[in-house]
């Protein structure tokens, strides 16, 4: 295992993008049953450090990923990737998706490559070697040549960066990326994301609904307010770097936790509230939207 | 581990597939021979056959005449039809001609239904205008398009291959409808946002992941098939162009009153079916090595 | 643990020296070795392990879904398994509640509830029913009663699920974590009903986890396993007062626990997913 070992090897360039949001408003359905998702939602994400995104299931998270990655447009407001708005899907933005979306029909590494072979930008010597390399670092390298579903929870994961970081993106979005894994593979999960993230700094979106997390992960930790979705607040994180799983008891860490808990518990509640009525609708819309 | 208890799982559910899906390790065809399944199949088919045999014999043993099965003839006279049938060129011309028949009527399906399929699955506008008069087709039985395609086809032959052909058509491309609108989402999201073209999407996401429901309207297709052609054998008669298969063995046996023969063709056919779904599987286990870990 | 004992609470269980040894394919794995445990009556026990350390197969056992290979369970001083008897009798006095939802989805959720008493006919139908709408209300499910499962979100289901089990008024609660595929937010929803439903019943819970600040929490013991074969690798006695809510969370004597379990349950995690990448290597 390699979360007590460090992690050598650098992967591609260390990107320094910055990423806006300004004034991004989204909403779906119409008229009568339209309902605001984001509204006037503003950030920036610097590069070089970590920004985790918290906000209770159902919030609109997952629009708010769709909307940085391309997959949807919003209905105003602007999204920058250094000055320059996002128009669509790239491979400047990669996202790791929530539980895994490995392909199935291909192996781990089949799976590592299938982005640059795509797109054919480097000589298939080059994409081989450094997908050999990836995989090796995230402790993968007996299971190239396994299929996502020879392969732990943890470990289909840990496929998923290698397959995003093969890429080089100037953003890495992490949409709940752990969820779904028991609460111990997890914290073994966190502990490899935030060494890879120590040694490579991408710009980092991260999203999650778990606070711990959070905290544990990043510099800045922005907790969404409940649909409509905007911000709410932003706690800056001053835990030293490198992190470990004790920081996590420590008293510092239970401060930030106590103010993150008391926004994220009113925020929840909201939306626990009122499950059941209008949010069907509008959870409808959003699959409808994909 | 969950894991462990996983594959535990799979290994038991293969077991019936394991037998007859040509295993690759030795292990696990000795696993399905000593298993509980497969020694519970032998004797049930032991015991129908046995069970078969007092039934039909009971006249003559006994003078009283088992309702239905006791105007079947025995086992042994059915094999003894076989073993003496066996020998004739005839009956293994109508095997040939019957599965010959089958797979051009199921190529033909695929080939066309495949990629029919996928068009409406990914193009909005093909769904609209051909989802419509597909689906008011699609109910209609095959066998009802006996007659219409006779007069469509010069040779018999050819109306035969047609039914065939529809009998399976219909259900690949629901089926590869059905797959294809089901992929998850997010593999075609990663691929987009690794700078896919919609012609990689297609080739690379959309076809494999379509696979498992491809062969699954495969497998079923080629059962319809079957029914199809042996119907239409029987319908047409044999003659002169369109003669033989097993279906007009079939039929001729009836015909000349040698019930042995009747029921030595019906089971060709069991037979036929099975080998043929065997292949389907088989094409499906090498060409879909991910799906064989489930 | 105060007031267990003044409603008279039932439900202790004893775990005397359980070992239980799968043998499949001539292979034998340790599930569960030498494990002694006693639970007192109207305790909330929770048990923190890595996957498949074998505390699965303890409540199993428990449930009577498994045969034990060695040692015995009692319930109130009377064997439930032991020699000459491997294998526990299932009773409605041991309900469980398991990871993936298990309601009935062609029955609304007043049916499921009512379901149990109406088989075991303990009640009449109407009485049943009457009895589960009540029991719904009281878990703040009342409006939801007439759906389906599947209309309803999965936080709501559970508790449905905690209410059905409740209805046959068991001795003990088994949980096996119920709460896993829930993000932290609705879990301390469903925690803090949780601990509502405890503190009006006093049941005897005996749930199972991985996460340990869930365990901690929930708790009056927390039982921290060894991975595979399963031990009690180290015990944490929770003398937080009742009631709790999410502040709780964030107090220093939560922390100090915490901090007091947690290399505990980290060395375990290590251990199992080092077993876990030999396993499928």
């Amino acid at each position: 295992m390699n979360t007590n070992t460090a992690i050598s090897g650098t992967s591609g360039d260390r990107s320094q993008a910055t990423l806006e949001l300004k004034n991004v408003n989204r909403g779906f359905g119409d008229d009568w049953s339209r309902e605001e998702i984001i509204t006037d939602f503003s950030l920036t994400v610097h590069p070089n450090e970590l920004t985790v995104i918290v906000g209770p299931s159902g919030c609109g998270k997952s629009t708010l990923v769709n909307l940085v990655a391309g997959f949807d447009k919003p209905d105003s407001g602007e999204i920058l990737l250094d000055d320059k708005p996002i128009t669509g899907p790239g491979h400047d933005r990669m996202v790791v998706f929530q539980e895994t979306a490995l392909m199935p029909w291909q192996t781990t590494r089949a799976n590592v490559v299938f982005g640059p072979k795509l797109r054919g930008d480097r000589s298939n010597a080059d994409i081989e070697a450094e997908a050999d390399q990836l995989l090796d670092k995230v402790g993968l390298s007996d299971f190239k040549d396994k299929y996502p579903i020879q392969l732990s929870g943890g470990m289909q994961r840990r496929a998923e960066l290698a397959r995003a970081m093969i890429n080089h993106p100037l953003v890495m979005i992490m949409d709940e990326p752990f969820r779904g894994l028991d609460a111990m593979s997890r914290e073994l999960m966190q502990e490899f994301f935030v060494r890879l993230f120590e040694e490579n700094r991408r710009t980092n979106l991260f999203v999650t609904s778990e606070i711990e997390e959070a905290i544990f992960l990043a510099d800045r930790v922005v907790v969404l307010s409940n649909r409509p979705t905007s911000v709410r607040q932003i706690i800056d994180i001053k835990l030293p770097r490198p992190r470990d799983f004790h920081m996590l008891s420590s008293t510092e860490a239970y401060e930030y936790k106590r103010e993150a808990m008391e926004l994220l518990h009113e925020e929840a509640l909201k939306s626990f509230k009122r499950k059941g009525d209008q949010s069907e609708l509008v959870e409808a819309f959003d699959k409808r939207s994909e | 581990m969950s894991e462990a208890a996983q594959d535990t799982g799979t290994a038991h559910g293969s077991h019936s597939s394991g037998e007859t899906t040509a295993p690759k390790k030795r292990s696990k065809l000795s696993k399905a021979l000593t298993s509980d399944t497969f020694w519970r199949g032998i004797v049930s088919l032991i015991g129908f056959v046995v069970f078969w045999e007092v039934c039909s014999q009971m006249k003559n043993w006994t003078g009283v005449e088992v309702p239905w099965i006791g105007k079947v003839p025995p086992p042994t006279e059915v094999v003894a039809a076989w073993s003496e049938i066996f020998w004739y060129k005839g009956y293994w011309e109508s095997w040939y001609l019957s599965t010959a028949r089958v797979f051009a009527g199921f190529l033909m399906a695929m080939i066309v239904g495949i990629p029919f399929g996928l068009c409406l699955a990914v193009n909005k506008y093909f769904y609209d205008i051909f989802f419509p008069p597909f689906e008011i087709l699609r109910p209609i039985p095959p066998l009802a398009w006996v007659p219409a395609s006779i007069v469509f086809w010069p040779t018999t032959e050819m109306s035969i291959a047609f039914v065939t052909f529809l009998g399976a058509f219909f259900t690949i491309v629901i089926n590869v409808l059905g797959g294809a609108r089901t992929i998850d989402i997010r593999y075609l999201r990663v691929a987009q946002s690794m700078g896919a073209t919609q012609w990689d999407l297609f080739w690379k996401i959309i076809l494999p992941g379509t696979l498992p429901s491809i062969f699954t309207g495969a497998a079923v297709g080629m059962g319809i098939t079957w029914e199809v052609v042996l119907a239409g054998e029987m319908l047409s008669g044999g003659g002169q162009q369109g003669g033989g298969g097993l279906g007009f063995f079939i039929w001729s046996s009836y015909m000349g009153g040698t019930v042995a023969q009747v029921i030595v063709g019906m089971i060709s056919i069991g037979i036929a079916g099975y080998l043929s779904s065997t292949f389907i599987r088989y094409l499906g286990s090498i060409s879909m090595p991910w799906r064989k870990l489930f | 643990m105060d007031g267990q004992n003044q409603t008279g609470a039932k439900g202790a269980i004893s775990i005397r020296n359980v070992t239980k040894i799968y043998d499949p394919e001539g292979v034998n794995v340790m599930a569960v070795d030498d494990c002694s445990l006693e639970i007192a009556a109207g305790e909330v026990c929770m048990v923190v392990g890595p996957s498949g350390c074998g505390k699965t197969t303890l409540l199993n056992s428990i449930a009577g879904f498994h045969s034990i290979t060695k040692g015995e369970i009692l319930l109130d001083g009377e064997m439930l398994c032991g020699p000459g008897n491997p294998k526990a009798e299932q009773g409605a006095d041991r309900m469980v509640v398991f990871q993936h939802g298990a309601l009935f989805p062609w029955m609304t959720l007043g049916d499921n509830v009512a379901y149990g008493p109406i088989v075991q006919e303990t009640m009449t139908k109407a009485e049943a029913k009457e009895k589960a709408g009540h029991m719904l209300a009281e878990a703040g499910l009342g409006d939801v009663a007439e759906k389906f499962p599947g209309e309803v979100s999965s936080g709501m289901a559970r508790r449905a699920e905690i209410v059905r089990a409740l209805i046959n008024d068991p001795k003990v609660l088994l949980l096996d974590e119920p709460y896993r595929a829930m993000d932290a937010l609705t879990k301390s929803i469903m925690h803090e009903s949780l601990l509502e439903v405890y503190d009006r019943t006093r049941v005897t819970i005996f749930f199972i986890t991985h996460d340990l600040e869930e365990a901690i929490f929930l708790g009056d013991r927390v039982i921290v396993m060894t991975t595979r074969p399963a031990r009690t690798k180290k015990i944490v006695n929770v003398d937080i007062p009742r009631p709790r809510d999410y502040t709780t969370l964030t107090s220093e004597k939560f922390r100090q626990l915490v901090e007091e379990a947690k290399d505990a349950v980290h060395e375990e995690a290590i251990k199992a997913f080092e077993a876990g990448e030999r396993e499928l290597a």
